[in-house]
């Protein structure tokens, strides 16, 4: 009977991680988010796509709790993000693996420092040995063992991004948040980016949210797709259905990047 | 999904903030204002805070203390030789050479320490703060920080304006024994007085109250370039400028913050004395 309790019961596993519901935002009069909602489920990565300047990033930092809605709202994990205090906050996020746009690595700290940063701030109690064994596995995951000495400056763009996927990872989070992955890089680098991120899911169990206005990232990395256009999400469903569609403004975001 | 309403763009309204209440730029004033009493609050705040970042905060007190003390030193040491040979040439027109080393223990442990310490490290260290703590603020370190579950603000700016609040004291007592060295190579140079005497003479004027003034000034110094430079660096804007425009305006308005503070704790001093 003790046993069968623990397991997670039936319902359960259907819960969403990530639920987003009819979350408004806006900078003075500049209204960015307009009642946006969003479920995200266990082992799923759902990619938002949506042109520069519609709020992307604004969602997912609502999402970690460094923004603050206006409304709605924004549940992770089973936490509602704005009821939390200081220390509630901080646990949380320990769960969520935050990617940024432009990596933001530590550039004071070498590669190792800054993979160990987020475990010498948050497990305190690991050993040396323990700390190297585990900057070593995410390391290896990202497949840039070799660069552990080196400085976030001496690393080119694509590394530089795996290396900020490694330092999310070391703390074995349950949600992925990654804010356009392969921005500014070759197509070879982004498909290399592409399959860390699906390797990423499946290595680490994690469920995503990916931000990008990269059609085939979305199409590699993508379980669900959703379109994030004038605040809200105009469309949502699997890539195919989303691009099935006929609106101008939806074609015109597949056009450019597959026949543009 | 509710694909058939049309929402207005967000970029049909202009963007910007709500109507002022008094007029922009006056909303502005006072808006800044506010922000930096909210910052100095929160910074009282989370110093009294468990937990402290005592690892962080020593390697700050290096950086700001270690880093600065060779300039610190070779600059009283000039000070100290330049002004007691240029004020020399008056003193002896009266014979009065033997004034020299209280004359100059005078300036520079009542002035000129706690002052020119303080400029120099407006300068080295506020825009080195401004700089660094812009740049990470524009390229997102200091979010990155936050989303890994530590606390920014306690760990870059706490243990930042500690340590300079700390360390400009600390600057300050070489500036003076330097100053004083120098000043007693071109005595002794000159009139071949011993250093004892040389050190008799040069504390006879000076009282428990000159160096208690020193000392709270020096920590008022410290403090204002730790904190300038961290709210500067803190809340800078707009990508690469951003950065220099935070260095640049944290040296400015420390130095300018510091000659105010000279004179009023000069003034207030003098009421006690
Ligand atoms: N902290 C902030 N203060 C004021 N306005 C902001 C802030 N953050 C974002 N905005 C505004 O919100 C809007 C959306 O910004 P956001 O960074 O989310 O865009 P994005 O969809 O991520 O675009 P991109 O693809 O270029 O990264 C922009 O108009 C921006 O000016
Ligand atoms: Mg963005």
């Amino acid at each position: 009977m003790k046993a069968a309790s623990q397991r997670p019961l039936p319902g359960q596993a259907a819960q969403p991680v990530i639920a987003l519901h009819h979350v408004h935002k806006a900078f003075g009069e500049n209204v960015v988010l307009r009642g946006v909602s969003l479920d995200l489920f266990p082992g799923e990565n759902v990619v938002v796509l949506g042109r520069s300047g519609t709020g992307k990033s604004v969602l997912i930092k609502i999402i970690s709790g460094m923004l603050q809605p206006d409304s709605g709202g924004v549940r992770v994990l089973g936490d509602e993000v704005t009821m939390l205090n200081d220390k509630q906050l901080q646990q949380l996020r320990l769960k969520i693996g935050f990617s940024f746009q432009h990596s933001a690595l530590y550039d004071s700290m070498s590669v190792k420092e800054n993979l160990e940063f987020p475990l010498v701030r948050n497990k305190r109690h690991l050993t040396r040995r323990e700390r190297r064994m585990a900057v070593d596995r995410v390391l290896d995951a990202v497949g840039l063992s070799q660069t552990i000495h080196q400085y976030p400056s001496e690393l080119s763009g694509g590394q530089r991004k795996r290396i900020g996927i490694a330092r999310t990872l070391i703390l074995q989070p349950e949600i992925m948040l990654y804010d356009e992955p392969t921005a500014g890089l070759d197509p070879i680098t982004s498909t290399e980016i592409n399959n860390l991120i699906r390797e990423v899911q499946q290595r680490f169990n994690t469920s995503a949210i990916i931000i990008t206005h990269d059609l085939t990232c979305a199409k590699t990395t993508g379980d669900r797709v959703a379109i994030l256009l004038d605040g809200h999400f105009f469309r949502e469903g699997s890539f195919e259905e989303v691009f099935a569609d006929r609106d101008e403004r939806v074609r015109a975001f597949y056009d450019y990047n597959f026949t543009g | 999904m509710d694909s058939e309403q049309s929402f207005p763009q967000p970029e049909s309204k202009p963007p910007g903030r709500e109507r002022p209440v008094l007029s922009a730029k006056l909303d502005a004033a006072f808006t800044s204002v506010y922000r930096v009493f909210a910052f100095l609050g929160r910074f009282f705040k989370e110093l009294f805070r468990p937990p402290y970042e005592f690892n962080e905060i020593i390697r700050q007190c290096y950086d700001v203390g270690y880093k600065s003390l060779f300039l610190i030193c070779m600059t009283a040491f000039i000070t100290g030789l330049v002004f007691t040979k240029q004020s020399r040439p008056s003193l002896s027109n009266f014979g009065a050479t033997s004034w020299l080393p209280s004359l100059v223990a005078i300036a520079i442990i009542r002035a000129l320490a706690p002052l020119v310490t303080a400029l120099i490290c407006a300068g080295k260290v506020g825009s080195q703060i401004g700089a660094e703590l812009g740049s990470m603020k524009v390229t997102e370190q200091i979010d990155a920080m936050e989303v890994s579950a530590t606390n920014p603000f306690k760990f870059l700016v706490v243990s930042r304006i500690l340590a300079t609040t700390i360390m400009i004291p600390v600057l300050m007592c070489f500036f003076a024994g330097f100053g004083l060295w120098g000043s007693y190579v071109d005595v002794h140079s000159n009139e071949s007085t011993s250093f004892t005497f040389f050190i008799e003479k040069a504390f006879e004027k000076i009282n428990f109250m000159d160096i208690w003034t020193s000392v709270v000034k020096a920590l008022v110094y410290g403090f204002t370039i730790g904190a300038v430079g961290c709210i500067r660096g803190y809340n800078a804007k707009q990508g690469t400028m951003g950065v220099g425009r935070a260095a640049n305006s944290a040296v400015v308005i420390s130095m300018f913050l510091i000659f105010i503070e000279e004179m009023l704790i000069v003034q207030i001093a003098n009421v006690f004395r």
